[in-house]
């Protein structure tokens, strides 16, 4: 049921292992107690908001359960996974709440 | 008696980082539980776990792998996740930056999103700490987390297929991150950046080999760091005009 070779893994999980021990490592390192330049510690500042939501819309607009088509409860799970965590700053309530509407829509609707 | 309050500074961190458990056990129970789907076999999801040690890189490449992205576009991809890894090793170098080069090797794997939080928080709050003390609140913060994290993959990747399809798993990773970014979202910047991913992402969506992904991912970044200045600006106007 494997989707991809077991060579791609490995480059995967290599190349992640060491691409990440750098990122860590590079400033610790190198950088004394000096600081990087602003408008680099800016743009760094919102990798995650960024790239993370950039990742996850796809998934969201057109999930793979319905085999691409939009989907209601998938839509509003999405939403309140977002809101509950923006709200509470609880991870966990909002993974709850999320999987709630999902399930509790598709059991309503489906 | 630096040797007892270098001790203690460990279980100080130690302790700080128990309501993690809460996190790191559940999310990484999801990530064996979801390589167990992809195909990966108990070992091949330790593995990862134990070289990355990333969580929010990991789920990002397990994803790709599975829509065939190509493997540059995964490493890109989840290494660009991890760029925030290389702001936090910026910022707690003036704290950590005196210690010994392979006490700061350690420290580097170590780094994630709770140990950094718990640390710079402490860090600050604390200028008198010694160096030792930091390093050793800094390894205290890690204890349960990193251990967590290794044993809860094992464990899902165990029970992982025996999972039965029809729970719908494949949506869990969308709402973990969405769950995830939630709190991230502190000031307007960062609602910015976020937004500004989301809509080019949909706009992008069409791009081959994944590439809306970066294309969206740097759209945000920069749309977060110009607002940030945007933001400054108006906030000194004001101060000088009122």
């Amino acid at each position: 049921m494997s989707q991809f070779d077991s060579l791609t893994l490995w480059t995967v999980i290599l190349g992640l292992a060491l691409g990440s021990f750098t990122l860590r490592f590079a400033f610790l390192a190198l950088m004394g107690d000096r600081s990087l330049p602003d408008w680099l510690m800016r743009h760094l500042r919102y990798t995650a908001v960024a790239i993370l939501p950039a990742l996850v819309t796809p998934l969201v607009a057109w999930p793979s359960a319905t085999g691409g088509l939009p989907s209601l409860p998938h839509l509003l799970a999405a939403l309140v996974a977002l809101v509950v965590g923006f709200l509470s700053k609880n991870i966990i309530a909002a993974m709850g709440a999320a999987a709630l509407t999902l399930y509790g829509l598709i059991q309503l609707i489906g | 008696m630096p040797c007892t309050t270098t001790k203690s500074a460990f279980w100080r961190g130690f302790r700080d980082s128990a309501p993690f458990i809460l996190i790191a056990g559940p999310f990484g129970l999801l990530f064996g539980v979801l390589a167990a789907e992809a195909g990966l076999n108990v070992l091949e999801a330790f593995a990862f776990s134990l070289a990355v040690f990333a969580g929010a890189a990991q789920f990002t490449a397990l994803q790709l792998m599975q829509e065939q992205a190509p493997t540059i576009i995964v490493l890109v991809s989840a290494l660009a996740v991890n760029l925030r890894m290389a702001m936090y090793s910026a910022s707690l170098t003036p704290y950590l930056g005196a210690a010994p080069l392979w006490q700061r090797a350690f420290a580097a794997y170590f780094l994630v999103d709770q140990s950094y939080a718990l640390s710079i928080t402490k860090f600050e709050a604390n200028p008198e700490m010694t160096t030792p003390q930091r390093m050793a609140y800094f390894f205290g913060a890690s204890g349960i987390v990193t251990p967590l994290w290794m044993g809860a993959t094992i464990v899902g990747a165990l029970i992982g297929s025996q999972v039965p399809e029809s729970w719908g798993l494949d949506f869990v990773l969308p709402l973990a991150f969405l769950a995830m970014i939630g709190p991230m979202l502190r000031t307007p910047a960062h609602l910015a950046a976020c937004f500004a991913a989301v809509v080019t992402a949909l706009l992008a969506a069409g791009l081959p080999y994944n590439f809306g992904l970066i294309v969206a991912g740097l759209t945000g970044m920069s749309v977060g760091a110009q607002t940030e200045l945007w933001v400054e600006r108006y906030k000194m106007q004001k101060d000088v005009s009122g």
